[in-house]
């Protein structure tokens, strides 16, 4: 990669998405609290919107990112650095796929899919709040594999 | 409701295990099997190289590159490059690379005598480097 590909537009400060993920993941966490039935499917279909929201406006722009800037960072001293902001945008995407399709099989096939969905999406969002684990990245390369950028 | 609240605990624990038992692997410079195949089109530094296959939406490679940067800084002979593993898919498929960062250590012949899966220490990367 060249270094003008490596920059990134601009940086966006690393604790942000993680904030943002622990704020999933107590989402997700309810879901898997009220068991299967259409509560529960209800949550999950909301959690897909705020990572639809994610998808498309990068983790900053989410509703959590909303909630990390104005109540959290002011409360925090300055990054010591900034990150590339698109490996947690596609992070979003990932997180928006699992949900999404958890959402679809419960009105579909069974409820029980939208724990199963929200299981997969809580052990993503909790690794990356609790010590930065990043799914998106582990999967990223594997999907480059099977499609090629255009 | 009272046992669902358990499967959130239970994951999270479950997931911390399972992350804390591969992180340990994370950083640590493998030796190659006999025959396993060479990274190619690269200028080889004159005593190491290390090659790292990168991709775009990857945290951690950002953070293994400045790690290698700062462990390799001023040792003469050992060249840190950087590939895009989507702009390089056939020698990603050859030699097995499935996650990124993967890093490869090259002798001064360009034979793999190492590979390094995830973000290394700094004592890691001077290991990879040969300057421990």
């Amino acid at each position: 990669m060249t270094d003008a590909e490596a920059q990134p537009a601009r940086g966006i400060d690393p604790r942000g998405p993680r904030v943002g993920a622990g704020i999933t993941a107590v989402l997700l966490a309810v879901v898997l609290a009220l068991g299967p039935g259409t509560t529960a499917t209800v949550l999950l279909a909301v959690i897909a919107a705020l990572f639809a929201v994610g998808s498309v406006r990068g983790a900053q722009g989410s509703v959590q990112g909303l909630v990390f800037r104005s109540l959290v960072r002011p409360r925090l001293a300055p990054p010591a650095e900034l990150e590339d902001p698109r490996p947690p945008r596609f992070a979003q995407t990932v997180g928006l796929v699992i949900t999404g399709v958890g959402v679809l099989l419960a009105v579909v096939w069974t409820p029980v899919a939208a724990i199963v969905a929200a299981a997969l999406a809580f052990v993503a969002a909790f690794l990356n709040a609790a010590v930065g684990f990043c799914l998106g990245c582990e999967l990223y390369l594997l999907i480059r594999r099977v499609l090629p950028a255009r | 409701m009272t046992v669902m609240v358990l499967l959130p605990l239970g994951l999270a624990a479950l997931a911390l295990l399972v992350w804390w038992v591969l992180q340990r692997r994370a950083g640590l410079l493998r030796a190659v099997r006999p025959g396993e195949a060479t990274v190619q089109g690269v200028t080889l530094g004159a005593q190491r190289t290390l090659v790292q296959f990168s991709s775009a939406a990857c945290s951690p490679c950002r953070q293994a590159v400045r790690v290698f940067t700062q462990a390799l800084a001023g040792a003469d002979g050992v060249v840190h490059v950087e590939l895009d593993a989507a702009e390089h898919l056939d020698q990603v498929r050859r030699l097995g690379v499935v996650r990124t960062p993967t890093t490869f250590v090259l002798d001064a012949a360009g034979r793999t005598i190492g590979r390094i899966s995830g973000v290394p220490t700094p004592e890691q990367a001077a290991t990879a480097g040969g300057l421990r």
